[in-house]
């Protein structure tokens, strides 16, 4: 389950001032923030590149261009499938349309109730062992239907 | 008596397979027994197929069980109380199984063995005596890392002491060591395994690039989706740093040299080491068009050594044993051992240390053993998504940098990805398309554009839709981004379409049609 904090302005301006003396920090501000919120608030640009004396565009540039970085909050649970050549060699094809199927929405959505995001992910180096998922930050390897039938029932609690 | 010492792999690979639960089992059944044990979290041995793999040790020898599960600790901890005795799981001692007694671990000699958060146990197993070289003689290091032989494991294979030796002669206030841990080929996870099981020697590899080259301050990229390899790797700088390995006057010597993870944000094309700079800068991760060098020209403009995980991790051995030690092991051009990692649909999967030479064919059938699933195998991809499929007539070809190349191929990063015979060539070259369009960085056309286009043309391929003018289309466009593209993203999502297309083309042939029933 993903605990995050509501966004918050202050608290954010605390969190940049922590990292923004290190060299190149705007990665590091990113991720600090995304762990506190779980996202990166559109409010959060302008604040950042004020402190870092960068454009708001550069700031924005790089919240998108990096696929780790939320626009929104992800839902209560992600789940990360790895969509990788050593994982489709594994069955992982079946598995990934398993679970949309039985989510009902497609790869990088989060279900109506906003209980579960699942996403494809592209290699977690856990290919000796395909295919795999990650949970919740929680790693799953030799996934197989049953495995992944547990981990939606998981996600859906 | 003294507390029994069982090992718990706490490699991801392990993890993934429910190693933490087993170890937290067997914590609690040895508390019921009230038996004193001592579980050290090690690294994998590269046995994937044994993991959870669970080792004991007796004597002063250790006994492995695997894979184990779950419901299977209580009697494996009886077995290992009676002296590693007998047990349905029991494999007996790891280094006697084939698969690790054909290999030549030099890069991974300790990795499964040493609790990879103890420098003591680090420096037992023979850690640092590369450094201790390396100090008595700082003037040297450059020429026994090129006459090494040693090249860049992370898919280039530029030879590493020529990257240092420019970085050397460049004069700068600052320069830096950047550690390309942004392993994200699908199909390899030997960076992994190190950081996992032995980050230390890779801390010293980096110390030693330091003091060969005037640069003090280190950085380590890390991807991340590898949250454990980050977690392993901080608690082994905080180590070093306590123990005066790391920091000023490390080791007691005159050097300073310090050392920071990164943590990459989901970008494949940071691989391409450019573009890592600019993502450690904290921008987009877009290419740098060469020149200038990394090596003039790197991270934020001061000469930087930015090398892959797996080179800076084979720096220690050829110190401490020397040039010709390393050079002796290998063929041609390719000298030393690679680290191979055999994943997908293949029965024994992991790691394999060896010298280059050994055939591929070798490597998938003797080694691997073949598919999972027990099917024929049809197709295994060599060197990441920007490798090429190769069929079994090929499977003669030496694992050599040289002898892939010419068979339109590349070895990568050293990782192969076996598939039976129900793989559809047509959908992984439509992928390899997919993949580039997703991950490109947008900065020159051909990858950018071009990707797209080629997922649009095998589409058009597969639904059968003028055949042979599209295969033309996209052996054109395979071209254009082959020689136009700026880094290897773009540049080398060509091997995996053209190899698919050349040695698979019965899987292109438009699809049977079907007749309308009247």
């Amino acid at each position: 389950m993903q605990k995050n904090h509501q966004w918050d302005s202050q608290r954010a301006r605390a969190i940049i001032a922590e990292h923004q003396d290190r060299e190149g920090p705007l990665l590091p501000i990113l991720h600090a923030l995304q762990e506190e919120f779980g996202y990166i608030d559109r409010e959060a640009e302008p604040i950042i590149a004020d402190a870092l004396n960068i454009s708001r565009a550069e700031v924005h540039g790089v919240v998108t261009f990096y696929h780790d970085f939320r626009e929104k909050p992800a839902g209560r649970h992600v789940l990360k499938l790895c969509r990788a050549e050593a994982c489709q060699a594994a069955g992982g094809d079946a598995l990934a349309a398993q679970a949309q199927a039985r989510l009902g929405v497609r790869l990088g959505n989060t279900t109506a109730d906003g209980q579960v995001t699942v996403e494809a992910v592209y290699c977690l180096g856990l290919c000796s062992v395909s295919p795999s998922a990650m949970l919740d930050g929680r790693i799953v390897g030799r996934l197989d239907e049953k495995k992944l039938d547990r981990l939606l029932a998981e996600a859906a609690r | 008596m003294s507390a029994l010492r069982i090992y718990v792999p706490g490699d991801a690979a392990a993890v993934a397979c429910g190693a933490d639960d087993i170890a937290a089992a067997i914590q609690s059944s040895a508390a019921r027994r009230k038996i004193d044990v001592e579980i050290v979290r090690n690294g994998s041995r590269g046995l994937h197929w044994l993991e959870p793999l669970l080792e004991v040790t007796v004597d002063s020898r250790r006994i492995g069980y695997g894979p184990v599960a779950l419901a299977d600790v209580d009697s494996v901890l009886d077995a290992m109380i009676n002296a590693g005795g007998e047990h349905a799981l029991r494999v007996g001692a790891p280094e006697e199984l084939p698969f690790l007694k054909k290999q030549t671990r030099l890069t991974f000699a300790r990795c499964g063995i040493v609790d990879p958060r103890s420098l003591a146990d680090f420096c037992l197993h023979g850690g640092y005596k590369g450094l201790e070289r390396a100090l008595a003689n700082p003037a040297g290091i450059i020429e026994e890392v090129v006459q090494s032989g040693l090249r860049g494991r992370g898919g280039a294979g530029f030879p590493t002491g020529i990257k240092w030796k420019t970085v050397g002669e460049t004069g700068a206030s600052q320069k830096y060591i950047v550690c390309n841990a942004d392993e994200g080929d699908s199909g390899t996870f030997a960076d992994r395994m190190i950081m996992e099981g032995d980050p230390f020697v890779l801390i010293e590899g980096m110390t030693i690039a330091g003091i060969a080259v005037g640069a003090t301050k280190g950085f380590i990229y890390i991807r991340s989706e590898y949250p454990h390899a980050v977690a392993v790797l901080n608690d082994a700088i905080r180590a070093a740093r306590r123990g005066g390995m790391l920091g000023k006057n490390f080791a007691g010597s005159r050097y300073e040299f310090d050392l920071e993870v990164r943590v990459g944000a989901g970008a494949y094309v940071c691989g391409e080491e450019t573009s890592l700079l600019e993502s450690l800068e904290g921008k987009r991760g877009q290419v740098r068009a060469k020149p200038p060098l990394p090596a003039h020209k790197g991270l934020f403009g001061k000469p930087t050594v930015i090398n892959n995980v797996l080179s800076l991790a084979s720096v220690p051995v050829i110190l401490e044993k020397g040039a010709a030690f390393y050079r002796d092991f290998g063929m041609g051009k390719s000298r030393g051992t690679m680290p191979i990692q055999l994943a997908g649909n293949i029965k024994y999967g992991g790691l394999f240390e060896t010298a280059f030479g050994i055939t591929l064919g070798e490597l998938v059938d003797g080694i691997g053993g073949g598919t999972a699933t027990g099917r024929p195998v049809r197709a295994v991809q060599v060197g990441g998504p920007l490798g090429a499929y190769f069929p079994r007539a090929l499977f003669d070809t030496p694992f050599d940098y040289e002898a892939f190349a010419k068979r339109d191929g590349l070895i990568g990063h050293g990782g192969i990805v076996v598939f039976d015979d129900s793989v559809d060539m047509a959908k992984q070259a439509r992928f390899a398309m997919e993949f580039c369009a997703i991950e490109s960085c947008g900065k020159c056309t051909p990858c950018r554009i071009g990707s797209t286009r080629g997922v649009e043309t095998i589409d058009r391929i597969i639904s059968g839709e003028a055949r042979d003018t599209n295969i033309a289309v996209l052996e054109d466009l395979c071209n254009t981004m082959k020689f136009g593209s700026l880094c290897a993203l773009g540049g080398f999502t060509p091997y995996p379409v053209m190899s698919a297309l050349t040695h698979f083309p019965e899987d292109f042939a438009a699809p049977p049609q079907i007749q309308a029933a009247e």
